[in-house]
């Protein structure tokens, strides 16, 4: 008998009576992309994900987590033995990192979130518990369901728990900090950079890996600009753009205000908030096919929507 | 007979016999009147050729053959076949080995062939547009010149196509460090069964609303028919070093995977092949592989010249740890390219052997790999049939190579009842039915290993929501009672006509 089937953790069984069958729900994290959406219609119910690591594997690279454990604590459990993943640390929980599906500043390095995904166990509309996906790293038995649902913000299935692919924690991590060079000849200077952030102004990059391989990247970045360690990545800005990555050399603040700008992927942060994004109308069409299909009754953050986000 | 069930379902399904050309069909008169008349094909030999695919899964009954040059033209050919009330199948090079692409309820073929070309290539965004009929290995060449690869490499890359990849979300053995098409998949145009064209995805970092993208890769042609897809291009890496590791027995080679990965390497490729596979490459390329070990682990790790030679090392002293005989390093690219070399032509090398071969295709745990190979051997002996395996060893991902002589009484089903026996004990092993085939007609009836009515149901529902009435490549991937009702005699294709 396959241990994939039929869950019967009993917190995890208990979350989906919570849930229930009916009445308009949703399942709440940290807050911290609360907003994300819109606003949840005011009747809603709350409840909150299970927490707890249910299983860690360092060797397979694998660890199984439940919903509500916050980012910080599960990166802890894995920092133990040299390891982390791609989920972003700010403040979150794991649940809500899949939910909204933003990537850290870091991606270049420690993955996107909607490739970290390995299963996902949700509780459906109709109050069941549905896992996608599998346990391995890698697996394309059946339709896709951790995909669909990392950024869907809770509208398809309030998450229980989730398998996350994990990293190893390499030798060396520096970021280096330059008021010179040009941050778009960044990706053709160094290999693979984990972080390339730029500020408008400045230009951050962190090199990860051998320390000798961080050495010699250091000395290649040399000619394009001056680099001193820095102490991190800057400040964020709160509001959050997606642009392409070609975009980002037309930046301009009057639109933006202050930002920093994740090269190579087009993630922007800005003090001002991004210009609202509609979907094309066929795709919103299927969008809305497909929150119909998962739920029909609307009863899943009603208010909020992926197409608005 | 089982088989004349089958045909008098299709009669049901199609309004006319299978395999029998009416003469002035207005199905094929509405589809050359959309593309044109030498583009449509309904003979029956060209129907018989899209038969089968790569798989050992025969029943397949086609119907029309379309070759659309452009995202129209598949919408017309969509469209026609709503108005006839027939289904779809997306077809890329055919060498799906899970029978993906087998047309069931002679379906229109809509073949990727004539889309085949490489539309632009962006460096400021790192994504290359291309059509779906592009060869993969092509793709690649034509990047070489500027630095960069696509970075999945099926060993069917010489043929397969980039359509087919994203369809069964491929992998192959550089997919370990670099991630399978999945990952390497920005946007894609796909054309839906309902004849309307949309973009999924999307060049900027986070695009808006569902990951729809991300719910087509992988989905097998049920979905509808991607017209257009911008991958990633990857940056080739400055160094390389590839080692040989030798070991007396197959369990020592899986072990020295695990450990290797669990030392916090993460080589570019760890790729296992045994004593049988090895002696067979020798025979057939002479790539330089020893024939007297029990099994050999082909390593290769990328990226800047001093890290690599580290993780080199690393990986020598961990394999001596764990029994390895033998560690070489490919001293030139030549005799790299030459270990590559075997390691790809593998299939093609055992056709010396016998007539006809199964590839399995399942993940376990790493560290589950030398149990799950012992079960692998015991169970091909008490079902008599020759197992060799080859495998991306790196990622848990075996691949049981089952060599057998059809034409003997009793071989296949054999065969099948052996492959049965392994994706169970893949399974019982915390494993998954499939890594990087798909499940296609072969797998569906052992869904319910690995996931509930409740889980299945769910797929169900992202399927219908991209096809509600399930006419793009009906009666895959879903086991029956899973599937979709309007082409609900499909669902219950007895067994034996795969044979
Ligand atoms: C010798 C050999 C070695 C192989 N090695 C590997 C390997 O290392 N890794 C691996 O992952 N696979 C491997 N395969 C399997 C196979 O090559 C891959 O699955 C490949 O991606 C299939 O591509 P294709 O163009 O042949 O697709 P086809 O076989 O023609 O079709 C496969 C599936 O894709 C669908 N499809 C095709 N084109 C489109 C489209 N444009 N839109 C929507 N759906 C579409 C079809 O309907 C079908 O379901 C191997 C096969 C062989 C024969």
């Amino acid at each position: 008998m396959s241990p994939l089937l039929a869950v019967d953790d009993p917190v995890l069984l208990s979350f989906a009576d919570e849930v229930g069958a009916s009445g308009p729900v949703a399942a709440a994290g940290r807050r911290t992309r609360w907003e994300r959406g819109g606003a949840l219609h005011p009747d809603t119910r709350l409840v909150t994900a299970p927490t707890g690591i249910v299983a860690y594997s360092p060797a397979e690279m694998t660890a199984q987590v439940r919903a509500g454990t916050s980012v910080e604590e599960f990166h802890l459990a894995l920092a133990e033995h040299g390891q982390r993943s791609a989920l972003p640390e700010r403040g979150g929980t794991v649940g809500g990192a899949i939910a909204v599906g933003e990537n850290a500043a870091s991606s270049l390095g420690r993955g996107r979130v909607r490739t970290a995904v390995l299963q996902i166990r949700y509780v459906s509309a109709e109050g069941r518990m549905v896992s996608g996906g599998g346990p391995t790293v890698k697996n394309v038995t059946g339709f896709d369901l951790p995909r669909l649902m990392v950024g869907s913000l809770g509208t398809l299935g309030l998450f229980a728990e989730a398998i996350i692919r994990t990293n190893p924690i390499p030798e060396v991590s520096v970021w280096l900090r330059s008021d010179d060079a040009n941050p778009f000849a960044v990706p053709t200077t160094v290999l693979k950079p984990s972080a390339i952030l730029w500020d408008g102004d400045q230009t951050w990059v962190e090199l990860e890996g051998h320390r000798i391989d961080v050495v010699s990247e250091q000395g290649r970045l040399g000619a394009i600009g001056s680099f001193r360690e820095a102490d991190g990545p800057p400040a964020l800005p709160h509001h959050r753009w997606s642009l392409r990555p070609a975009e980002l050399a037309s930046l301009d603040r009057a639109a933006t205000g202050a930002f920093v700008a994740s090269v190579g992927t087009g993630t922007v942060w800005a003090t001002n908030p991004a210009p609202p994004r509609s979907l094309d109308l066929g795709v919103a069409a299927l969008t809305e096919r497909m929150k119909h299909e998962f739920d029909p009754t609307g009863r899943l953050n009603p208010g909020r929507s992926v197409a608005t986000a | 007979m089982a088989g004349t069930a089958w045909s008098d379902r299709l009669r049901n399904l199609t309004g006319r016999r299978a395999g029998t050309t009416p003469v002035a069909d207005p199905l094929v008169a509405d589809l050359q009147q959309a593309l044109s008349a030498d583009r449509v094909h309904d003979s029956g030999v060209h129907r018989a050729l899209m038969k089968k695919d790569a798989s050992v899964f025969t029943g397949g009954v086609s119907g029309p053959l379309c070759y659309p040059e452009t995202t129209e033209e598949v919408q017309a050919i969509m469209r026609i076949a709503e108005r006839h009330d027939r289904a779809v199948v997306p077809r890329g090079a055919g060498t799906g080995l899970a029978g993906g692409a087998i047309p069931l309820g002679a379906p229109i073929v809509i073949a990727a062939t004539r889309m085949n070309r490489i539309v632009d290539v962006d460096l400021d965004d790192r994504v290359a547009w291309v059509e779906p009929g592009v060869v993969n290995l092509d793709l690649t060449r034509h990047l070489q010149p500027l630095g960069f690869h696509f970075a999945p490499d099926p060993s069917s890359q010489q043929v397969c196509t980039i359509g087919g990849n994203v369809a069964n979300n491929s992998g192959g053995p550089h997919c370990l460090a670099y991630g399978v098409t999945n990952a390497h998949v920005v946007a894609l145009e796909v054309v839906l069964p309902s004849g309307e064209a949309l973009m999924l995805g999307g060049l900027d970092a986070e695009p808006l609303g569902y990951d729809l993208r991300g719910a087509f890769v992988g989905s097998e042609g049920t979905l509808g028919f991607t017209t257009k897809v911008a991958v990633t291009i990857t940056p080739n890496a400055p160094a390389v070093r590839t080692l040989l590791l030798s070991f007396d027995t197959i369990r020592d080679a899986a072990n020295t995977v695990g450990a290797i990965i669990a030392d916090g390497i993460v080589p570019a490729a760890l790729e296992v092949m045994d004593q049988r596979i090895t002696e067979a490459v020798e025979n057939y390329v002479g790539a330089g592989y020893p024939t007297d070990a029990g099994a050999v682990l082909l390593a290769e790790v990328d990226g800047l010249a001093d890290g690599i030679a580290i993780d080199a090392d690393r990986i020598g002293e961990i394999g001596r740890a764990h029994g390895a005989i033998d560690v070489r390093q490919a001293a030139t690219e030549e005799e790299r390219a030459l270990l590559w070399k075997g390691r790809k032509t593998a299939f093609g090398a055992i056709a010396q052997i016998a007539p006809d071969y199964y590839l399995h295709d399942t993940v376990v745990p790493r560290a589950k790999l030398a149990d799950v190979l012992d079960e692998v051997y015991a169970i091909a002996e008490r079902h008599d049939v020759l197992v060799m395996n080859v495998f991306h060893a790196g990622d848990g991902n075996l691949h049981p190579l089952l060599v057998f002589d059809a034409r003997i009484e009793g071989k296949l089903d054999a065969v099948h009842a052996a492959g049965s026996e392994i994706l169970a004990a893949s399974v019982a092993a915390g494993g998954v039915l499939s890594g990087e085939h798909g499940i296609g007609v072969e797998k569906q009836a052992y869904m319910d290993q690995m996931f509930t009515d409740d889980d299945m149901d769910h797929q169900g529902r992202l399927r219908r929501a991209f096809d509600p009435v399930c006419r793009a490549n009906p009666g895959k991937v879903l086991p029956m009672g899973h599937s979709c009702a309007d082409i609900a005699a499909l669902r219950s294709v007895p067994s034996e006509v795969w044979g």
